[in-house]
């Protein structure tokens, strides 16, 4: 979603993206102009007139589970934000009982908090599985 | 004269300059609260409506239709804008 017109999401798609990505952008291109979702979201800046990079994860009750935001210049790690959607679903069909330490991935260990695993995380978890 | 200018990330906007035009009321200040501030995780998204270009198609997008699937809602600054 950006300020530009459904026009200009059009001509960006198919003059730009279609040779970077095939068939182009596979997800709508939502237009904002003057930015009226961006101010209730929290993320369009008013003196430069654009939105800034932000990205919200939202769970099937509509619940807002994680936001990133970032200026203009830095994109986007999708395959982080694939790892933090993929993280949720994972404690949401344990229906919470399940929490995922830093750095997991999929396939990676996953931890049950409750009174027995107080101060005992170091035995059932490395921090040098982050890097693998 | 007009001077160049390099293009960045942000879409480039203009806005009035010199003397302010003259306003009918100029002493009559509100204060409107605006809402502005971050959304809290945890919380329900606001919903929204929203024209959007998406295969081929101009359709008109409502969030709550998503609700039972999983979401990433992204902004960004504007089309072409390099990263």
């Amino acid at each position: 979603m950006s300020v530009d017109s459904v026009f200009v999401h059009k001509m960006w798609n198919d003059n730009e993206i279609k040779k970077m990505v095939e068939g182009g952008v596979p997800y709508p291109m939502m237009s904002d102009g003057g930015g009226k979702v961006g101010t209730i979201y929290g993320i369009y800046d008013e003196n430069a007139g654009v939105e800034t990079r932000g990205r919200f994860i939202i769970d099937p009750d509509g619940v807002v589970q994680a936001y990133e935001v970032l200026t203009p210049p830095v994109g986007r790690n999708v395959s982080e934000t694939i790892r933090q959607v993929q993280a949720y679903q994972l404690v949401r069909e344990s229906k919470g009982t399940k929490a995922t330490p830093s750095g997991w991935k999929p396939g990676k260990t996953v931890l049950s908090p409750g009174i027995d695993l107080v101060g005992k995380v170091w035995e059932v978890w490395k921090v040098s599985e982050e890097d693998k | 004269m007009a001077e160049e200018f390099k293009p960045g990330c942000a879409r480039p906007s203009g806005g009035p300059v010199g003397e302010k035009p003259k306003m009918e009321v100029e002493k009559e200040i509100i204060t409107v609260k605006k809402e502005t501030g971050m959304i809290k995780v945890g919380q329900k998204a606001p919903d929204f409506t929203a024209p959007a270009f998406h295969i081929d198609k101009f359709i008109n997008v409502k969030l709550s239709d998503y609700i039972g699937k999983w979401v990433v809602l992204c902004f960004y600054p504007g089309d072409f804008t390099f990263v």
